[in-house]
């Protein structure tokens, strides 16, 4: 999940990527890795109660299933968001064509669609009692055949819309920053196009876009919203079934950890191959040379970047839309400003918080880069992999714990500090998606060579100036994209908000799951719409960021 | 304009933390301290909210309340323990209501009113939970493709004759699993396997997320016949009173429709058990029946109200009259049968 490969060598003040140590950055990447840690333990200690019945029951009949549709669920959404997030990333960052630069931004709107609503929106589309299906049949006859929507190939094709954008964004600012001069050398050297791509472009691109799968991976895995709406058993679909059909919540928890270790080693796996290669890119600022796709590969071009857009975005809008004004305008009054500034609220509190931390912790990492630190950072971002219900319930086991305690110590039965409070709300996002706020810190971390530090250094800057003058204005960029993503993810967030939500602070995606829970599709239009606009605001916040970036690099002389 | 983004985010979160605590959608007006009680229900907002303002109008307690689904709540409920602030745990399902109890959860309440009021087989024998709405599930046909008397009992849905004409939602559903646990108390495990065996047979299509689509793929044509709870085909019917299905009473000849209920019971640990009894019994009262079924086109619990006429004009039916704990108990039994007949 992070995009730092290898070690950052340690030893002399000369090497390492700060010209100074600090000491105390160890016990701060402890501390946070211990707040995470917390729930996963919990999870961990359901091993010692092993039900041995459900567990053979499981065996028996759905374990053979759900493992074969979670590797088809991975592999598929993988290959998918790969393939449509790279390719499109290229096209935009690299080639021309008509509408490249409204394209450019628009390819990152179906970030603020929650999964859970696309799904829905879909099977209402493209289900047999869909409008699409019913006019079909109305033209050729009830035969008419068309792929059945709820399944193996609708759940990877649905959950692939709203998670490509994650390897988008990331694949695009590393094609910006190779710039042209990578590829123009590699086509000097006697490269077509097509094999400078692969031989050189790609493989640069490849922590970028190594990050941006495993991030839409880990999501793909947890999510329990989408595949509820198919009815497609996954690993998730397993732990509620065990949890809620056998009530056993250790069963579900020992599921999830398994899920968890899966995901760990994964991660691993992915680091161990990419090896002590570093990828330091130079931005090098080209001049605005692209690829010019004229004619038909033009024309090519434009479709796909419209199809995707179509499905991802802007059907299912035109859908969600078509239902507010049919069923869900009645449902609107003053309460729905209250949840809307409460979900604003919350994501934005949660960027704040969670950025701010894992800004401390790729700093720890890079000040103290020993082995426990390291692996103290690396857990600190286990809980994107969670299963939100899970990781939810797992806060809040441990947080009610803390409570119990502070009573006893206190002396004050049925006092609750953290329980039903904002705090123990924030805490739960940070812990959930701290992944995702790493991810982009780090990887602003990873474009300052140690060689600018050490410049800055030995031109005499300080530290406090080594400190504000090159790692603040390098960071800046990569500290916002992080904090607008918390912000959309926090938005979207179900699970935790549910369990942990203090008294009267109904969010809008609380309301979606009230509607939904109970096949209330149409009714649900009208939060969806509100919370995808509202998502809306940060993403295109992210987009001009980068959009600025590109041309702050283009406008330097090269 | 990125130098103000950081400090943006946090202004914004603390006004919105400001507006949102102090107008939470939840809270209504504080009454005098003390006076009011606390409600975990995994029955939805939509629903509860009017009956709660009802009675904090007549009562003058205030109601505070969180949603969620019913697993959730109890973990929290029970890592709680005496510390929590919950006096009322409100949930649908026999089978939630029942693992609350088996996890002690819920404390006896001693009270005639709601014994008079809520009929033996829709509360726990030991007073921990009442039933307060009923909930049918049972069969939505086509009208244009299934006459009426081609319909029976539920186990006849397993017939050959079905083959390929049958919906159903998935077996993730509590209700089903509810649905399931009474065919094992009323037919035996084997016998039930059988059966849902056979209902996995006819199916026309992969098992649905919820009752509605599953409704709308018996109007559209993929089906002919559905199992669903009453009160979702009362809403299509209202939306679209001209909606090609109808309501078949399954079971009439033998153990009758199957029911399901939404209820409630104080907690174990409750702060307020006074105000909490109170709000149990208010909810059981006329007025709220009347209500609570007006809502949802859901059956009152109580006997001798009047029905909506909507769910009047389906008529009269004989439900089954098995104690609710049965589905409780048998419903883990329930599940393992459908993973082993592959309901998916």
């Amino acid at each position: 999940m992070s995009v730092v490969a290898g070690d950052v060598q340690a030893g002399s003040a000369g090497t390492g990527l700060l010209p100074f140590r600090l000491r105390g950055w160890r016990w701060f990447a402890l501390a946070v890795a211990a707040v995470v840690l917390a729930p996963l333990l919990v999870t961990a200690v359901s091993w010692l109660q092993i039900d041995a019945q459900i567990w053979e029951h499981l065996r028996a009949t759905l374990l053979g299933r759900l493992v074969t549709n979670t590797v088809l669920l991975v592999l598929g959404v993988g290959t998918l968001v790969l393939v449509l997030g790279v390719s499109l990333a290229w096209l935009t960052a690299v080639c021309d064509f008509p509408g490249r630069r409204w394209f450019d931004w628009a390819l990152m709107l179906p970030l603020a669609v929650p999964a859970y609503v696309l799904a829905f929106t879909f099977i209402g589309i493209f289900d047999y009692s869909g409008p699409v299906q019913s006019q079909i049949r109305d033209v050729f006859g009830t035969s008419a055949w068309f792929p059945p929507i709820r399944s193996t190939g609708g759940v990877i094709l649905v959950m692939s819309l709203v998670l490509y954008p994650y390897v988008y964004m990331l694949a695009r600012t590393a094609f910006l920053a190779q710039g042209v001069g990578l590829m123009e050398a590699a086509r000097l050297n006697g490269l077509g196009p097509w094999r400078a791509f692969f031989r050189v472009a790609l493989p640069m691109a490849r922590p970028a876009i190594a990050a941006g799968t495993a991030l839409a991976l880990m999501e793909a895995l947890a999510d329990f919203g989408a595949v509820a709406v198919f009815n497609y058993d996954t690993f998730t679909t397993a732990i509620y079934r065990v949890w809620f059909g056998f009530f056993s919540l250790e069963t579900a928890a020992q599921l999830a950890s398994l899920l968890l270790l899966f995901v760990a080693l994964a991660v691993f796996a992915e680091r161990y191959s990419r090896g002590r290669a570093r990828f330091y890119q130079r931005s090098v600022p080209g001049n605005q040379l692209r690829i010019r796709l004229s004619g038909w590969r033009g024309a090519l071009a434009t479709g796909a970047c419209g199809l995707v857009l179509a499905f991802a975005f802007v059907i299912p809008l035109i859908q969600l839309l078509w239902w507010v004004a049919g069923h869900s305008l009645a449902d609107f009054n003053a309460q729905y400003f209250g949840m809307l500034g409460r979900t604003v609220a919350l994501g934005a509190m949660a960027a704040a918080i969670t950025v701010t931390l894992a800004l401390l912790l790729a700093y720890a990492r890079r000040a103290q880069p020993d082995w426990l630190t390291r692996r103290a950072v690396g857990v600190s971002t286990l809980g994107y992999a969670m299963p939100g219900s899970v990781l939810a319930v797992a806060v809040m086991l441990v947080f009610t714990r803390v409570d119990g305690w502070l009573a006893g110590v206190l002396n004050e039965p049925g006092g609750q500090w953290l329980t039903g409070t904002v705090i123990a709300l924030l805490l739960a996002y940070s812990i959930r998606f701290m992944a995702v706020a790493f991810n982009s810190v780090d990887s602003a971390f990873e474009q300052v060579r140690p060689s600018m530090a050490e410049a800055a250094r030995s031109l005499g800057a300080g530290q406090g100036e080594v400190i504000r003058r090159v790692f603040v204005p390098m960071l800046r960029p990569g500290l916002f994209a992080g904090a607008l993503l918390v912000c959309v993810d926090v938005m979207k967030e179900m699970p935790a908000t549910l369990l942990l939500r203090p008294y009267g602070w109904d969010t809008l995606a609380v309301r979606i799951y009230e509607f939904t829970s109970d096949g209330e599709w149409q009714r649900a239009a009208l939060p969806a719409v509100t919370l995808i606009l509202v998502g809306l605001l940060p993403v295109i916040l992210l987009v001009r960021r980068s959009v600025a970036q590109r041309r702050q690099l283009s406008a330097q002389p090269g | 304009m990125r130098r103000i983004v950081f400090p943006l985010l946090v202004a914004v979160g603390v006004a919105g933390i400001i507006v949102g605590g102090t107008r939470g959608g939840g809270e209504q007006e504080a009454t005098a301290a003390g006076d009011e009680v606390v409600v975990y229900s995994s029955r939805q907002e939509h629903l509860i909210r009017p009956l709660f303002e009802r009675f904090t109008e007549e009562t003058g307690i205030r109601v505070r309340y969180v949603t969620d689904n019913a697993g959730p709540l109890m973990a929290r409920l029970q890592s709680e323990g005496r510390n929590t602030q919950a006096d009322v745990f409100m949930t649908v399902d026999a089978g939630n209501l029942w693992q609350a109890t088996e996890r002690d959860l819920l404390a006896p309440v001693d009270s005639e009113a709601l014994e008079q009021a809520i009929p033996a087989h829709l509360r726990d024998p030991e007073g921990r939970w009442f039933g307060l709405s009923v909930r049918a599930r049972t069969m939505v046909y086509s009208t244009e493709r299934v006459d009426p008397e081609e319909l029976g009992s539920y186990a006849d849905l397993a017939d050959d004759q079905w083959q390929g004409r049958l919906c159903m939602r998935s077996s993730q559903s509590v209700y089903n699993q509810s649905l399931v646990a009474m065919l094992i108390a009323t037919h035996g495990q084997e016998r039930a396997e059988e059966i849902v065996e056979g209902w996995v047979a006819n199916l026309a299509a992969s098992p649905f997320s919820n009752d509605t689509s599953t409704m709308e793929a018996v109007a559209a044509g993929q089906c002919d016949v559905a199992l669903v709870n009453t009160y979702y085909f009362g809403r299509l019917q209202s939306q679209d009173p001209d909606v090609p299905l109808a309501i078949h009473w399954a079971d009439q000849d033998g153990a009758g429709v199957h029911v399901n209920i939404s209820g409630a019971g104080v907690t174990r640990h409750a702060r307020r058990p006074e105000a909490a009894q109170l709000l149990l019994e208010w909810l059981a009262g006329a007025e709220a029946q009347a209500l609570y079924g007006a809502l949802n086109h859901e059956y009152p619990a109580r006997e001798g109200i009047e029905r909506e006429p909507l769910v009047a004009s389906w008529g009269d039916f004989r439900m089954d009259d098995t104690n609710l704990a049965e589905a409780g108990r048998l419903q883990t039994q329930a599940v393992m049968l459908m993973d082993r007949a592959g309901y998916r």
